[in-house]
């Protein structure tokens, strides 16, 4: 700190811990102790308070001793001369201010004002499902507040393995629009998570980049907390859960909760506009979680380390950067935030006509703004990529065959084939799927395109402002082609793309590709744990869960879908000393539950001692562990005598008496807990499903969402079972949420979970 | 023929000089006139004279002779050295054992006025030692907390117990030289039997001895004291204090306490403040009670209550000297007995209160720590009665006196580098790793009216704040720099480099932290052994780019911390003579044990004790040996002004500005 800004944050808290106390002394008067408290999905309760007091806040009166506590970390502001030391006495007012503003956002929502509501806003995605008949909660007129668990369990993955390399809280006002809108433009470009809150004389970079008709939301990585500082609380909240998620500690563990963001979270501050004594008090308690603040004004800085990485406050005035115009200055200003914050970023250089980053992966095209697409219900779409010598491929080369859109009316459609032909001496055929999935994610990084769907049914669509700016068919070409080099370079050289759109030959490539679709199927059908000798090990996530491990085997993928035992493979050979290390099978001890001397050998150093053995088909007995970001969860239900699978989007109720979100807190943390797994959704279809404890016909109950999203790949395991109704006979949330009901659902159902042997 | 010095060569303190030039009126001898007259004896002072029995006293001043027992003269010097480090120790340790003692009978309810202060830190001892803390009153892990520290003077075998608190590789060092004290009596016992005549004779294996004696004190006794002084009375934290004679006030009761210990002294605190005392000072025509300090009894309640120190060492004549003074009250170590002869020309009484110190001629009131609020209240109306018979006319204070923010225990160090929630040592590793801070010096130590007052210490201090080393003191060092305004957050703006300033700036501390007393330098240990933790800086003390300094040195207690900072790896320069130094020019290898407390325990031990007279020089010897810590540690090597660019000093330029002005500097002109 400086004694500057040691005043000014002790007396911001002083002012908000003060402002805490009169709301929710009022709030206690106007609705009572016993009235329940909660931000919506999430089993973290208030979050920060439970991080950092150990205190699960349910009711307003359970937060009077937050208050109290957080009055006696604050201090009094230091003298004008003969100072005493401030540095600590500051962090400690930040802490308090942190506590003051979840508990100020926590009555807010029991007063129904928050997420904070903007007539006319909406939200460019959401992650709540309750059921397919209601299309989650609703998006229009009002802001995000809080981020639920949902979406930080999907992002999870991405966080761990580096696409996602960390978050952004801006606070406060841009110096004009454009400004504002190039900001988030490079933070999205580098794939950092931005949160926005805060305002400047009552104007947001929320209302800016909405007056820019940028989208803001979980798909675009831009969330928007609510125009005051005190949202800013939220950002805080999810650092808290991230650590509570992935890094197995546990509420109360305050100091290595915080020690955990500072060496593991990759989050910074971003102070737009004029610094006031709340924002530099929220700063203060952002300073504790290691991160540091960047602020476009003068303000004093704080260079020395020590308490963040990195230096603790810069300041940057935005008219004092180098730069020819705003729009260089506001790129010189994210640039600097990257590095006092000492984020890995990666960039891809594509060379197209609009912005490019996993950022703009989850953003959607709608039907007004569409220009043109290929697939969907009025035309067909393929990709197809094969390996080729390295003297058939000539690298770089780009072909479009047939003619381009332009002749497409506005919001038309039309056929088009993507065939990419790679080579590579470390190149192997079975890598061939797992390139081929890559063209989702990479197509998908171009701001204004959207890409669903994979092989012949891929669905892609390309904006008007995308169209307007350039983008064209070679487009995909030359996305794909540095993207293939910059991600798989270590097993692919040279990198051919033809696009084709000419309709006779693309019915002889779709044939063609059809024929080898057909063929990685057999071979992955033919690909079953007892035919390999090795398995692999993923420990990507043990940046974030430092003892969990997941063996991915054939016929059992890693827990967050990402990884399937090719992929793992694939990974090794990109990068041999990498987080995928093949596991010599060695000895098999049990072939029934899935022992190998190898695979446990690997789990006990894997996890650091932490597991002894694992079983690669059993839930009941040593299963493997979780970090935090599987799909699903797998839970033995006693009283059925068989499991549940409850979805990552599906936040009702379950028969557990518990819901996903409050499960995931038994699941996660690498921790090994028999009757309680996280998987990935596919595992569920495999074959070793749980084989040791009877398979899928133990599955009592599953959230619609799967049923629904999977109804093809269950319909074809309950063929394989023998039991062609089986899918009917599962219960999910839209009958049954109890244990009761549950089994008269059974019952009902004549189930075979109920006649089969006890579970254990 | 004696020289007498100028006013100024006594001492660099303007409050010290007015005094002496009243001494000088009244015709008063002082420790400064009187070490004019008496000329130290050479052979004594280097270490070549041995009266360890009635063959002797032995002086050896040719090359290769030796005593009548044929003890060579390096036996002599080690053996003297060693007697001086053992006495150091017990003086240090004996303040531990009555601590000790005090906190048995505080838990066991049988001190009058004392209780358990400072919780955490009782929990935070007794957990290093595995004492059951879960569901125990403090009162019951006070009374297995004192069991266990009794224990450790008498223990014959084994190790003392807070040697765990020291890093693991420090640890094995001691092991493996076989010096980790068994107990502390045991090792001060061994020290004088093995110095007696005709014993030990291998100096090297006497002065392995006075490792384990000075350990006994550095890691035992010392860290004993400090331990329950601050479970007893608080764990220091900043607080706004102030030192020099102008704390003495006119019309009130002036009792100064004078000594080491904190029992006494925090009872007459508690005991000044109670209405009793009050109307008793009221009644005798003052307006109250004014506490102030001498020596390390002033750094023990200057810490924790804010109360002023006096002076230093040299100052305890010239509080005298102001004739404001009712009582001086005194228990134990550096109390100059020419104090009663001196107060006999005021009405000044010489309060002694330890069972161990009597002075001829001074009022004896025995501290007992079972009754000590009582006998607090009747030492303070002792004073209170001397009141009237001041001589108004006598009456000199100096209008000089400093503020400064005492306080810095290795707890508030931690606290203050990161808060209740992130509170390390990673600040501070990663500001010397950078460079912003070159590197530590604990500057610590006595006056010695041999050199001009404070002058060694403050010169050497303010040439190393420049040059962005960080300070930290305790004892009488500590009480020179505060005088000077040194330990405000102020001088950590503009008395220091400007990578120094940073770090001041941030963490809003001065650049000379106030650590505690001389019994307090565990403290500094505490903190290497912290530092070392964090990682970053090596792992052992040795490494770490520090050095320790006593620049005015005088008192055995000094070697004995001296001889423990060497065995824990540090390197140590002391200013002044050596008691050690032999005559190489006259006298053959007479300086054989000199080199071997420097090179030999260097290769040991990786600190090593050297003696360097000149302040200019001991800057360099300082400097250079940080650099070369840094470089060995692949650190880059400390460059001037390479930092410097944060702090306030843009943002209050600004606010000098017009409003609209500054709005437009500070915030840039909005768009929109």
């Amino acid at each position: 700190m400086s004694r500057y800004i040691a005043t000014r944050a002790m007396r911001g808290a002083n002012a908000l811990v003060t402002e805490a106390e009169l709301m929710l002394s009022r709030a206690l008067k106007e609705k009572g102790a016993d009235t329940p408290v909660s931000f919506p999905n999430t089993a973290y309760y208030l979050p920060t308070i439970l991080g950092m007091t150990g205190k699960t806040i349910e009711k307003l009166g359970d937060l009077q001793p937050i208050i109290k506590y957080a009055r006696d970390l604050l201090h009094p502001i230091p003298a004008f001369s003969k100072w005493t030391p401030y540095l600590g006495e500051t962090l400690d007012s930040g802490m308090a201010t942190l506590l003051a503003a979840e508990t100020i956002e926590a009555v807010r929502f029991a007063y129904g004002l928050q997420p904070e509501p903007m007539p006319g806003f909406k939200l460019s995605g959401g992650t709540s499902f309750t059921s397919p008949e209601n299309e989650g909660e609703n998006l229009d007129g009002h802001l995000n507040g809080p981020i639920d668990d949902i979406q930080l369990r999907s992002w999870g993955i991405q966080l761990v393995d580096g696409r996602m390399p960390g978050f952004a809280a801006i606070v406060g006002c841009a110096k004009s629009n454009a400004v504002a809108v190039k900001i988030v433009r490079e933070l999205q470009r580098r794939n950092i998570l931005t949160f926005l809150c805060g305002n400047v004389n009552g104007r947001s970079i929320i209302h800016q980049l909405q007056e820019e008709g940028v989208e803001l939301g979980y798909n675009t990585f831009t969330v928007p907390f609510g125009t005051d500082t005190i949202s800013a609380i939220y950002a805080l909240g999810f650092a808290t859960r991230s650590a509570l998620t992935f890094g197995g500690l546990k509420p109360g563990m305050s100091r290595e909760i915080l020690l955990y963001n500072k060496e593991r979270v990759f989050a910074f501050v971003l102070a737009l506009g004029e610094v006031d004594d709340l924002k530099y008090a929220a700063a203060a308690g952002a300073i504790n979680f290691g991160f540091p603040v960047i602020a476009d004004t003068v303000i004093p800085e704080i260079l020395p380390t020590g308490v963040t990485t990195y230096e603790h406050v810069v300041s940057m005035p935005f008219n004092a950067i180098e730069g020819k115009d705003d729009l260089e200055r506001a790129e010189q200003l994210v640039q600097k935030c990257i590095e006092v914050r000492g984020v890995k970023v990666k960039v891809s250089n594509v060379d197209v006509p609009v912005p490019y980053g996993s950022a703009f992966e989850g953003e959607v095209v709608r039907k007004t703004d569409l220009r043109v697409e290929f697939g969907g219900k009025h035309s067909r779409a393929f990709e197809f990529l094969q390996m080729a010598k390295l003297d058939e491929v000539t690298d770089g080369k780009i072909d479009v065959v047939g003619s381009d859109f332009s002749s497409i009316p506005p919001q038309g459609s039309m056929d088009m084939g993507i065939i990419i032909k790679v080579a590579g001496r470390q190149m192997q055929q079975d890598f061939e799927p797992v390139l081929e999935r890559q063209v989702h994610y990479f197509v998908n990084g171009a701001s204004g395109i959207q890409h669903v769907g994979q092989r012949d049914i891929a669905w892609i669509r390309i904006s008007n402002a995308a169209a307007d700016k350039g983008f064209s068919l070679e487009s995909f070409g030359k996305i794909l082609h540095a993207r293939f080099h910059e991600d798989f370079g270590a097993i692919v050289d040279k990198v051919q793309v033809t696009i084709i759109t000419e309709p006779t030959l693309h019915a002889e490539w779709l044939e063609k590709a059809r024929v080898a679709y057909d063929f990685r199927n057999k071979r992955l059908a033919d690909l079953t744990d007892n035919k390999v000798d090795e398995f692999y090990s993923c420990t990507l996530c043990q940046s974030f869960a430092p003892n969990h491990v997941c063996v991915v085997s054939p016929e059992r993928l890693g827990l967050c879908g990402a990884y399937n035992w090719l992929d793992c493979k694939a990974s090794f050979s990109i990068n041999p000393t990498g987080p995928n290390q093949p596991i010599k099978l060695g000895k098999q001890l049990d072939d029934r539950k899935g022992y190998w001397q190898g695979t446990n050998d690997y789990a006990n150093i894997g996890s650091h001692g932490v597991v002894q053995e694992v079983s690669m088909y059993s839930i009941m007995e040593n299963p493997m562990t979780a970090c935090g970001c599987f799909e699903c969860i797998v839970m033995l239900i006693p009283e059925a005598n068989g499991v549940m699978v409850v979805s990552r989007e599906d936040t009702s109720m379950t028969p557990a008496g518990m819901t996903f979100s409050t499960l995931a807190g038994v699941a996660g943390g690498g921790m090994q807990t028999p009757g309680v797994m996280g998987v990935g959704k596919f595992y569920l279809i495999s074959p070793k499903f749980i084989s040791a404890d009877g398979g899928f016909k133990r599955v009592v109950w599953m959230s619609s969402v799967l049923k629904q999203t999977m109804q093809d790949e269950f319909k074809a395991v309950c063929e394989r079972e023998g039991d062609p109704d089986l899918l009917d006979r599962i219960a999910d949330e839209r009958n049954v949420t109890t244990v009761e009901d549950l089994l008269a659902w059974l019952e009902a159902h004549n189930h075979p979970a109920m006649a089969m042997e006890p579970m254990f | 023929m004696p020289k007498k010095r100028e006013i100024n060569e006594y001492s660099t303190d303007p409050a010290a000089q007015q005094m002496l030039i009243r001494a000088e009126e009244l015709g008063i001898e002082t420790a400064f006139t009187r070490a004019d007259k008496m000329v130290p004896c050479n052979i004594g002072a280097a270490g070549m004279c041995c009266k360890q029995c009635g063959m002797g006293p032995c002086r050896l001043t040719k090359s290769g002779e030796v005593g009548v027992c044929g003890a060579t003269l390096d036996t002599m010097q080690a053996r003297n050295l060693t007697r001086s480090i053992a006495a150091g120790s017990a003086a240090h340790s004996d303040h531990g054992r009555d601590m000790a003692f005090l906190l048995k009978a505080t838990a066991n309810g049988e001190a009058e006025g004392y209780t358990i202060q400072d919780i955490a830190k009782l929990h935070m001892v007794a957990s290093y030692y595995k004492i059951p803390i879960d569901k125990r009153s403090p009162e019951e892990i006070a009374n297995d907390l004192a069991d266990l520290y009794i224990s450790q003077f008498g223990q014959q075998r084994g190790e003392v117990v807070p040697a765990i608190r020291a890093p693991k590789k420090r640890q094995q060092i001691w092991r493996e030289q076989n010096v980790i004290p068994r107990g502390v009596d045991r090792e001060v016992v061994e020290a004088l039997h093995r110095t007696h005549i005709g014993d030990d004779q291998d100096p090297e294996h006497i002065l392995n001895h006075a490792i384990r004696t000075a350990l006994a004190d550095g890691w035992a006794g010392s860290m004993i004291a400090t331990d329950i002084s601050d479970i007893l009375f608080g764990t220091p934290a900043p607080i706004l204090g102030q030192a020099n004679l102008g704390v003495i006030k006119e019309d009130m009761v002036n009792v100064v306490v004078h000594g080491h210990e904190p029992s006494l002294s925090e009872m007459i605190v508690a005991a000044s403040q109670t209405p009793e005392i009050i109307e008793y000072a009221k009644a005798a025509g003052a307006k109250g009670v004014n506490l102030s300090g001498i020596c390390c009894t002033a750094n023990e309640i200057l810490m924790r209550q804010g109360v002023p120190a006096a002076g230093n060492f040299l100052h305890q004549e010239l509080a005298i000297l102001t004739g404001a003074v009712e009582a001086m009250v005194v228990d134990v170590q550096c109390i100059m007995q020419a104090l009663v002869g001196l107060a006999q020309n005021f009405h000044t009484k010489i309060i002694t209160t330890s069972p161990k110190v009597k002075i001829t001629g001074a009022t004896h009131i025995e501290f007992d720590e079972h009754h000590a609020l009582t006998v607090a209240k009747n030492i303070l109306k002792v004073a209170i009665d001397n009141f009237k018979n001041r001589e108004v006319s006598k009456i000199r204070i100096p209008q000089i006196k400093e503020d400064l923010i005492p306080g810095f225990s290795h707890e508030y160090i931690n606290y203050m580098l990161g808060g209740s929630y992130r509170a390390s040592f990673r600040p501070l590793n990663d500001a010397i790793m950078a460079g912003r801070i070159r590197g530590v010096a604990a500057i610590v130590g006595c006056n010695n009216p041999r050199s001009s007052q404070d002058y060694l210490h403050n010169k050497v201090v303010r040439e190393l704040l420049k040059n962005d080393v960080l300070v930290v003191q305790t004892g009488c060092g500590a009480i020179a720099s505060a005088k000077l305004g040194l330990m405000l957050g102020e001088a950590g703006l503009s008395e220091v480099g400007s990578g120094l300033r940073e770090v001041c700036e941030t963490i809003g501390i001065p650049p000379v932290l106030h650590m505690g007393s001389c019994v307090d330098n565990t403290r500094i240990l505490t903190v290497l052994t912290q530092m070392v933790e964090e990682g970053g800086l090596g792992d052992d003390i040795d490494q770490i780019p520090a050095v320790g300094l006593a620049p005015e040195w005088m008192s055995e207690k000094a070697l004995a911390i001296a001889t423990y900072c060497v065995a824990s790896g540090a390197y140590v320069i002391f200013g002044g003579a050596s008691p050690v130094s032999g005559m190489p020019d006259r006298v053959n290898d007479s300086d054989a044990v000199l080199k071997y407390i420097s090179e030999g325990w260097e290769k040991i031990y990786g600190g090593k004790l050297e003696f360097i007279p000149d302040p200019q020089k001991m800057i360099e010897a300082t400097l250079a040996h940080i650099d070369k810590k840094r470089a060995a540690l692949g650190l880059p090597a400390w460059e001037r002004d390479k930092f410097g660019r944060s702090g306030d000093l843009r943002m209050r330029e600004l606010e000098k500005l017009p409003l609209a002005e500054r709005r437009e500097a500070i915030y840039g002109l909005a768009a929109d």
